[in-house]
């Protein structure tokens, strides 16, 4: 059987992080394949609610990333968003959703190596965790859900 | 005490310095309900005792209730934060409210403005009980896997009736996010990935904001502990940001700590 691939989607920011996986590739770096990333414009905007729905659709692991502390083109947005993650974090953890699976980082604009490095180590670490199944099987109802729960 | 409140109220309404009291009287059976108290002949129907738990400040967001005028409201002390933390988030201007406050050795406390409300919030900092707190150590003891079954398990009663929204002073928003359908941001039937959804958001959205009045929790029709959820929140808030933040995520500190941000 051929080894699990995780699906894995990247949340970044426009300014810092997706210009520094824009540097990846110009730098001809290569990292895993598996990673979708969704560009947003800022970690501020990086809702806990996108993080869940990405789970619900499939994703066995997750990556948020934006301009380090001090770096923010907002200025501030990066300080609100880690305060909304150290929240968020503790309390899927105190729910049982398994945050081993959401790894945050900070890349900068000229961090294309360490983007590589980032992506590489999450897959490598989704790989050893397999398919998270436990979240994706909280299926909503499904069309075939009466017959299967006819009598 | 239960004197004094009709007679303030009495006083309140006889001398059109507002047009409705808000306090509680006698339900149905043993119950208590929340009282609107629009003549001061009517005054001798408000009650105080251990009963009176409910948090009366979910009814001035109610744009019924705005519509009769300027209330006074009967406010043991979770209403008083709850005021105070509708107060930051700009709900009232001065001279939109008046309260009647009782301390938590029931006495009846004078506030006369914002400001007043505001000092006596803080004097009174909010702090989980040590059973509180041991509440929480009990799921924290438990495995991963365990905590998730629990909750599973826990929210499976979920019927989505949101009378933990209904009842809660902070959930005011005219449109919830539960009601957007274009696009659907959180699943409709109560159904295991719709209830997780809306139990991680209603927790969310109150993050630094719950008074811990415990109000969700009263109202769950199918006791499920959404308190946990909120004073796990509470907890975290006062370890990490420090406990005299009146919205701890509105605002930032640029050296917030944290461990896990590669």
């Amino acid at each position: 059987m051929a080894e699990f691939e995780p699906k894995v989607i990247a949340f970044v920011c426009n300014w810092c992080t997706y210009t520094g996986a824009d540097l990846t590739g110009t730098s001809r770096i290569k990292h895993a394949s598996n990673v979708r990333i969704i560009r947003l414009p800022c970690t501020g905007r990086i809702d806990f609610m996108l993080l869940m729905k990405a789970f619900a659709r499939g994703a066995d692991g997750i990556i948020v990333s934006g301009c380090h502390p001090n770096d923010c083109h907002y200025t501030s947005g990066n300080f609100h968003a880690r305060r909304r993650w150290i929240v968020y974090r503790s309390l899927l953890n105190f729910m049982g959703v398994d945050t081993r699976r959401i790894i945050f980082s900070w890349v900068s604009a000229a961090e294309g190596a360490k983007w590589a490095e980032v992506v590489n180590t999450a897959v490598k670490e989704f790989r050893a965790l397999g398919p998270y199944d436990e979240y994706k099987n909280l299926a909503p109802i499904r069309a075939n859900w009466r017959t299967e729960h006819a009598g | 005490m239960q004197d004094k409140i009709r007679q303030k109220a009495r006083e309140l309404l006889s001398s059109g310095a507002v047009k409705v009291v808000i306090g509680y009287g006698e339900g149905t059976g043993s119950r208590v309900r929340a009282l609107f108290i629009q003549k001061p002949e009517d005054a001798d129907r408000l009650i105080m005792d251990e009963r009176c738990v409910q948090n009366l400040a979910v009814y001035l967001t109610k744009h019924e209730v705005r519509a009769i005028g300027k209330p006074a409201i009967v406010a043991r002390m979770h209403v008083i934060r709850s005021i105070n933390q509708l107060t930051y988030e700009e709900q009232f201007n001065e001279g939109d409210i008046a309260v009647i406050g009782i301390s938590d050795s029931n006495e009846i406390v004078d506030l006369p403005d914002l400001k007043s409300i505001k000092e006596y919030a803080a004097g009174n900092p909010l702090v989980l009980t040590a059973e509180e707190k041991a509440d929480l150590g009990k799921l924290e003891t438990m495995t991963r896997e365990e905590r998730w079954n629990y909750w599973i398990e826990e929210l499976s009663n979920c019927i989505k009736c949101y009378a933990c929204r209904a009842s809660c002073p902070m959930c005011y928003c005219p449109r919830c996010t539960v009601e957007v359908n274009q696009p659907q941001w959180i699943s409709v039937p109560a159904h295991e990935i719709g209830n997780v959804e809306w139990h991680i958001m209603r927790a969310m959205h109150l993050a630094g904001r719950c008074v811990n009045c415990g109000e969700c929790t009263r109202a769950c029709p199918v006791k499920i502990p959404l308190r946990l959820l909120n004073q796990r929140i509470i907890a975290d808030i006062a370890v990490n940001f420090g406990q005299s933040e009146e919205y701890a995520l509105a605002a930032f500190n640029p050296n917030d700590k944290e461990d896990f941000i590669r």
